[in-house]
């Protein structure tokens, strides 16, 4: 990658020179250059061209299309929709999340780091799955069916909270877990309660940790699409579902294009909140995160009644999904795991279980690497700070681009894909490759999330003294950059390939038959009547869920704060 | 600036697939086949192993089988991809989306030529998709009915589509949303063929006023608020296919839990063509026969769970005895869906999903 090209053996004063030196350009340029090479040509140019398709007419550019597509009462209604549903589903992931946190961070128990594991544990999982579950609590007659939840926006709101309420104590933990006490105990000992050494030290300190936290809930909610189409019961859409809908039943490219762009305006605009949150949260001093903690104290119950009772929500559909796993024709049993090494009832898949498990392995490894190579140089760049305010204005931009992924429709991308990369070098179409590379797209944004802000982290002056003392620039990166990075690349590679094991949207476009993941067998086999079929969907999910945890639980023996956390 | 950012994107990619795929490597290692094959299909395509193999030992014509979404998604694709086409054949392509394909100009001219007039009944309207298309199969969408449930009650099963708003019904039926859902689509097209293209909306509004419960998905519907043995719902009647009651049958069982009310069906026909562009037509054309021939259409429905259309193809035993064929399903013609397909939807929504 970069590290070879700084030939020149001139130390790298920064700070006495106005210019950057030009080894760290060149440095910067070439690895930038791979991750927007990437990005460009499997996220940008596949988005960029089926908005295209629906943007001009006849060789000619037609904006009339967003005049007409805006002022339909339809289209304002889902754009309110998406945003009420998204603010909402943020500001109450913010208000749970904040005492969870706490407990999980600044508080020092047995059982924190699984408990931790426990709360990523939604973001993994199947959607179509996690939505069935839900409804099957919600519905009438289920165990939760004298709320008269079911279809109604409350049930949404409870599925969004599910999905992301991990991202706040994740994000927020991590920052608080870092935060010197002393002046919270300075206040103290000055006389300020309780609460407003919360309201005058540690919430200002933890602002933008929450901003950011916030802003990527909501972006989360506002591309959210089978869960709200599952529990929505169809009364309530995103403009994300909306899109699905124009492309894939009426093919209005027209609609979709300005409904995508329109998405992209949101995404962007959020983004920006939150690199603009994140800015502010680096120039925090870090603590040792190990002595931080403290046993809990009677003052914290309230905090701790409320971790309570959000495990319970969060732990309530796995439940459910767990008993029915267990549940077979004849009873209760392991006859759904046993069915796993099977072709399925009445020859439901093309493989068994196990082997389409093996196949999700394998491809996620694949595109843990993808991600993880990309992730890393885009880190390396993004976290140099360069004199110049242009350069310095780049890389931010860059950032953000490489988070965009997370904000624009599966079916956009998919259809994307099949019209662009369809001559050579780039003739994928019917390629294995593209689904790794589908998933690592979506594992980026969180490999880049977990390494840089403990790159940006390391103090510029020991890359200098390195520098000074004679190291040529890839040894400084190599003792100093990439030491201290090792434990949070691991932590990322984890946390990849945890989300690569649960990609469905993407992979559904492109995968092969004969070689199936996990989520697209789960999927098939959801899709199937009989109970049996169904049960395995199930078991297979139970399975899907307890890699998953396996993995994000050894991650968190590392220790690496920053995993996870936006 | 083209130029280098191709040379750029090109570079990086380079170094992506070296990292990611030295395992699949192998797979492309020149072979002897000389002819190989792209067979583009939804993901519910399915067939048991070795029947494809069949065909390559046959004609040693390889085939790849490459999935691209639902049916809707697999029909949008092929326009998408017009100019540089996906793959040789196509199969999936269903009649509520086969006008899309055929206007669109995305099929050669071919039907098998081993169609009998025995298939007459299956096939597209001459220029409609009939010289384009082959059926390969046919599923009718139909009201399930839980019959345990009724027995229990002591209420009579309903059997058509007027029973359904009866009082006598309320709160008992659930189906997956027309917009979200192909089964839900094709019971719409249902209600729009029996009720007429000005009544069916009154039908609708009746059917709401009578308790009907809209799901945006058919597990959704089926694995949740149906009351069969699949699931602890509350509701005995649920839009599904005929073929779902021989899946609830437990072994040795000698009477289906639920069935079908062949009263309330609409046929979904699957097709297959040649899509336009390939390189190898006369190719392409053979393995269309190879699916239309008794060697596909026996292994159809224990694995795609939907009935063969070739007259020669043989029924396995739970099929002949538990699934039930409807005698005059509802069809809406294909060109009439693809005209009124938005129009009908979004009417649809504001009636069924306020």
């Amino acid at each position: 990658m970069a590290d070879r090209v700084g030939g020149d053996r001139h130390p790298v004063i920064s700070r006495v020179g106005v210019r950057p030196a030009p080894s760290t350009v060149i440095a910067i340029v070439l690895g930038a250059g791979l991750p927007l090479a990437f990005v460009g040509v499997f996220f940008a140019w596949p988005v960029g061209a089926m908005v295209a398709r629906g943007l001009f007419a006849d060789g000619m550019l037609d904006l009339s299309g967003f005049a007409e597509v805006l002022a339909r009462p339809r289209t304002l209604r889902l754009i309110g929709l998406t945003i009420s549903q998204a603010a909402l589903a943020s500001a109450v992931c913010v208000i749970l999340g904040l005492p969870i946190a706490h407990v999980l961070y600044r508080l020092r128990f047995r059982g924190q780091r699984m408990l931790r594991a426990l709360v990523v544990l939604p973001f993994v999982l199947p959607t179509v799955v996690v939505g069935v579950a839900f409804r099957t609590l919600l519905r009438e007659g289920g165990l939760l069916g004298s709320l008269r939840l079911d279809g109604t926006f409350a049930a949404i709101m409870l599925a969004l909270v599910f999905f992301n309420v991990a991202v706040v104590v994740r994000t927020v933990g991590t920052t608080w877990e870092g935060l010197d006490q002393r002046q919270e105990e300075a206040a103290r000992v000055l006389g300020a309660g309780p609460v407003r050494v919360w309201f005058t030290v540690t919430l200002p300190r933890l602002a933008p940790a929450i901003t950011s936290a916030a802003s990527i809930v909501f972006l989360f909610c506002s591309t959210a699409f089978g869960v709200v189409l599952v529990l929505g019961g169809t009364r309530f859409g995103t403009i994300e579902t909306e899109i699905y809908l124009l492309t894939t039943q009426f093919l209005d490219l027209r609609a979709a294009s300005v409904l995508s762009v329109t998405q992209l305006v949101v995404v962007v605009a959020v983004l920006l909140v939150a690199a603009r949150a994140r800015g502010t949260r680096t120039a925090q001093r870090r603590v040792d995160s190990a002595r931080s903690g403290r046993a809990p104290r009677l003052g914290d119950l309230p905090n701790i009644a409320v971790t309570l009772v959000v495990a319970a929500f969060l732990a309530l559909p796995i439940v459910a999904l767990l008993l029915r796993s267990l549940r077979t024709a004849d009873g209760w049993g392991l006859g759904n795991y046993l069915a796993l090494g099977t072709t399925g009832s009445r020859n439901a898949l093309v493989v068994p279980v196990w082997t389409a498990l093996g196949n999700s392995l394998v491809i996620a490894v694949q595109a843990t690497a993808i991600a993880l190579v990309i992730g890393l140089a885009a880190s390396l760049v993004i976290s140099r700070r360069p004199r110049s305010a242009g350069l310095r204005r780049s890389l931010a931009g860059f950032d953000g681009v490489l988070m965009l992924p997370l904000g624009v429709s599966a079916v956009t991308v998919g259809f994307g894909f099949l019209i662009t990369l369809n001559t050579p070098p780039f003739d994928l179409r019917s390629s294995p490759v593209l689904v790794p590379i589908a998933q690592a797209l979506v594992a980026l944004p969180l490999v880049v999330r977990t390494i840089l802000p403990v790159l940006t982290g390391i103090d510029g002056r020991m890359r200098e003294s390195a520098a000074v003392l004679g190291s040529p620039p890839w040894r400084v990166l190599r003792d100093v950059d990439l030491a201290i990075v090792g434990r949070p690349v691991l932590a990322a590679s984890g946390f990849a390939f945890a989300v690569a094991l649960g990609e469905f949207g993407a992979t559904s476009f492109l995968s092969r038959p004969d070689r199936p993941t996990l989520p697209v067998v789960i999927f098939r086999l959801i899709g199937l009547p009989g109970g049996d079929n169904f049960g395995m969907a199930i078991a297979a999910s139970v399975v899907l869920a307890g890699v998953t945890v396996a993995v994000i639980a050894l991650v968190e023996r590392l220790r690496v704060g920053t995993m996870g956390a936006f | 600036m083209h130029t280098s950012k191709k040379t750029l994107a090109g570079l990086g990619l380079l170094l992506v697939i070296g990292l990611a795929v030295s395992s699949c490597a192998s797979e492309a290692a020149p072979g002897a086949t000389p002819e190989k094959l792209v067979l583009v299909t939804h993901d519910s395509f399915n067939l048991s192993e070795g029947t494809l193999a069949k065909f390559t030992d046959e004609t040693g014509i390889e085939v790849q089988v490459q999935a691209s979404g639902d049916a809707g998604q697999l029909v949008n694709s092929l326009v998408l991809t017009k100019d540089s086409p996906l793959g040789d054949v196509v199969f999936g392509i269903d009649n509520t989306f086969a006008s899309r394909a055929v206007n669109e100009g995305v099929l050669e001219d071919y039907a098998s030529k081993d169609l009998t007039d025995a298939e007459e009944q299956y096939l597209l309207p001459a220029g409609s998709g009939r010289e384009q298309l082959t059926p390969i199969d046919n599923g009718d969408v139909c009201v399930n009915v839980d019959h345990e449930w009724f027995a229990e009650a002591g209420i009579e099963e309903p059997t058509t589509l007027d029973d359904l708003v009866s009082p006598e019904y309320k709160d008992l039926f659930v189906t997956p949303a027309a917009n979200s859902s192909s089964p839900g689509l094709a019971f719409l097209l249902a209600t729009i063929a029996a009720k007429g293209e000005d009544g069916w909306q009154d039908y609708w509004t009746k059917l709401v006023d009578n308790g009907v419960k809209i799901d945006a998905g058919w597990s959704d519907a089926y694995y949740v608020d149906f009351s069969g043995p699949s699931s602890d719902g509350d509701r005995p009647l649920v839009v599904s296919y005929a073929s779902s009651p021989p899946a609830e049958v437990t072994e040795g069982a000698t009477e289906a839990p639920t069935g079908a009310l062949l009263d309330t069906c609409f046929r979904q026909t699957e097709y297959a063509g040649v899509i336009a562009g390939t390189k190898n037509k006369a190719a392409a054309e053979k393995l269309v026969d190879f699916l239309f021939s008794p060697t596909v259409q026996n292994d159809i429905p224990e694995n795609m769970f939907v009935f063969p259309v070739n007259a020669e193809a043989t029924l396995p035993a739970t099929w002949a005895q538990f699934a039930a064929i409807a005698e005059n399903p509802f069809e809406v013609a294909p060109d009439e869906i693809d005209t009124n397909r938005e129009e009908w939807l979004t009417e649809w929504a504001a009636i069924a999903t306020p």
